[in-house]
């Protein structure tokens, strides 16, 4: 199991990757508060990243509204504690199957009807919009006036009710970004990851090679969203709140799709390295420009803009790709 | 010899034009066919119907006994049909070998055998050494031969080759022309081919179909198609017989 895990990947990347490993589960021990809030949002992102890439990066299929599993996760979660008192693990039960289902609704429409290319992507964005709107106008949920976990005062991590300190969301992160890892490494070395890369590369040539594409891209988008919806479920749990404008919002969308566009896409460590690389520089400039005393109202996206702009014509394949070829640590089959 | 694929009399219109006229034949197993003709003959017309991306406006394809006209094409290469693309089309970023997996792995369920399978075509093919490479880095004719080996690869009883040697030089012809018939003999696999190259047809089919304007026009062995009259007008000019 661990042996076929690493076969294929050079001895100085597994090197890395434990370094990295061992970096992470260390930093709450040093790392302030600021910091580990920072290490959220880059876990958060690389996660999210890694859900995202099956889709694109795998099966060739751009979906821009992948908001939409975030949210369909995290209200699903939500309403059930805040309604019922379904702790949030029962609640991804849930949250999970109601995510897969909108990927599949999205997948059957797109796929059935041959829609695709930048209309399914228009799809995806289309849903996703559809979704906010909807959960605007949903009385369940407290419709546009935003629904919100009760917060007290906790005394200690209560991982069962996903109750406490962002130390503890920090390693339930660190915990999923490892194991996202591994099945999507899983994934991209079994059939299923061939049959996905040769539908991205030549869709009708995959036709023609057997492969049932329709089944395939089907599978591709109803994991990606299953996936995605368990970052949604922690995101209710660790803002206690949720709007529909900011869950559901194009915006939301498109800053899931930055850190593996920028890390690489396709790849397995694109989406960790652009997470790291974007939210690591974005927060460092904030707070640099914050300690300076200037007040620059939307630096942040302006940063994005240049970086997304920057790899685009330097480096259009991502910054992982490259990286890798240069210091010999290129894996066999990525 | 029992016939693998019957075709009977199948028609295809696009907006009036005839591509394919009420044409039936029969490819026997364990045989090579070719299918000549000058362009827009209806060759490619009709190679896309039994590879299912056309459904026939009239007319029925059966395939070992079964219909499979109006079958999808994915379905059509499960039944046993492997085709190849007259502009190839490989899987541009995976490697040569990944290639040929992604159809060695139709039939089988473990990478791990699907790449042996896989090893075993390239070498057949004249790929193995370049099995490591880039597809988009693969030169034409290492491409031609890249895409016979996806199609071999998933274990197909009939390949359609869509001009595989077009644009070939003379050498490399021959070696595509020497590498099919020894598949042809030594697995008794049945090939149906669209070919322009004479000197590759001649050498390989043991029997041609010539397509004019959607119809049969003369069906047989070589040697006697080319002395046809009607062939020869239509097609072949008189200095390429004499």
């Amino acid at each position: 199991m661990i042996a076929q895990l690493i076969e294929g990947v050079p001895r100085r990347a597994l090197l890395l990757l434990g370094v990295l490993l061992a970096a992470l589960s260390l930093a709450p021990l040093i790392a302030g508060d600021y910091l580990i809030t920072v290490l959220i949002l880059i876990l958060y992102f690389a996660y999210i990243g890694q859900a995202w890439n099956i889709m694109m990066g795998f099966a060739g299929q751009l979906s821009l509204g992948h908001a939409l599993y975030v949210g369909l996760g995290a209200y699903t979660a939500a309403a059930l504690y805040v309604h019922f008192g379904i702790g949030p693990w029962f609640g991804l039960l849930v949250a999970v199957p109601v995510a897969a289902l909108a990927g599949a609704f999205i997948g059957f429409l797109a796929f059935r009807f041959r829609v695709a290319g930048v209309y399914f992507a228009i799809l995806t964005i289309a849903v996703a919009e559809f979704a906010r709107v909807g959960f605007d106008h949903l009385a369940w949920t407290n419709a546009s006036s935003g629904l919100f976990l009760p917060v007290s005062q906790y005394t200690h991590n209560d991982l069962w009710h996903l109750r406490g300190s962002p130390i503890m969301f920090y390693y339930i992160l660190l915990v999923a970004c490892v194991l996202a890892f591994i099945f999507c490494r899983a994934l991209l070395q079994s059939r299923l990851g061939y049959f996905w890369r040769a539908i991205r590369e030549d869709e009708e040539a995959a036709r023609a090679a057997g492969i049932d594409t329709f089944y395939y891209k089907m599978i591709a988008v109803v994991t990606s969203a299953a996936m995605t919806a368990f970052a949604g479920v922690i995101y209710a749990f660790y803002y206690n709140n949720l709007f529909p404008e900011q869950v559901f919002g194009i915006q939301r969308s498109i800053e899931i799709i930055l850190a593996p566009i920028v890390g690489g896409v396709g790849t397995l460590f694109g989406p960790i390295l652009g997470a790291f690389l974007l939210t690591g520089l974005a927060e460092t400039l904030t707070s640099a420009l914050a300690s300076l005393g200037i007040d620059l109202p939307g630096a942040k996206q302006v940063f994005y803009g240049i970086c997304l702009l920057l790899v685009i014509m330097a480096l259009p394949e991502g910054v992982w790709p490259w990286l890798s070829k240069r210091f010999g640590l290129k894996e066999r089959n990525e | 010899m029992s016939a693998l694929l019957a075709i009977d009399g199948v028609s295809k219109r696009f907006r009036g034009l005839v591509a394919v006229d009420r044409l039936s034949f029969e490819v026997p197993e364990g045989g090579i066919f070719a299918v000549i003709g000058p362009n827009g003959a209806g060759k490619t017309t009709l190679f896309n119907m039994i590879a299912g991306v056309f459904k026939p406006d009239g007319g029925t394809i059966a395939f070992a006994g079964e219909r499979i006209d109006g079958f999808t094409p994915d379905k059509i290469c499960r039944r046993g049909i492997g085709r190849t693309f007259q502009l190839v089309r490989p899987f541009q970023a995976l490697s040569v070998e990944d290639n040929v997996i992604v159809g060695a792995l139709l039939h089988r369920h473990r990478v791990d055998d699907a790449r042996v399978h896989a090893k075993d075509v390239l070498r057949r093919l004249d790929l193995y050494d370049k099995r490591a490479q880039r597809a988009s880095s693969l030169t034409l004719p290492d491409r031609k031969r890249l895409e016979v080996a996806r199609a071999l690869a998933t274990d197909p009883k009939l390949l359609l080759l869509d001009e595989v040697m077009a644009g070939l030089r003379p050498t490399e012809t021959d070696r595509i022309v020497a590498i099919l018939r020894d598949l042809n003999r030594e697995t008794g696999l049945t090939i149906l081919l669209i070919e322009h190259v004479m000197r590759a047809v001649m050498a390989l089919a043991g029997n041609i179909l010539v397509l004019h304007h959607g119809a049969a026009i003369a069906q047989g062995a070589p040697a006697q198609v080319v002395q046809d009259r009607a062939v020869i007008d239509s097609y072949l000019g008189v200095e390429d017989v004499a």
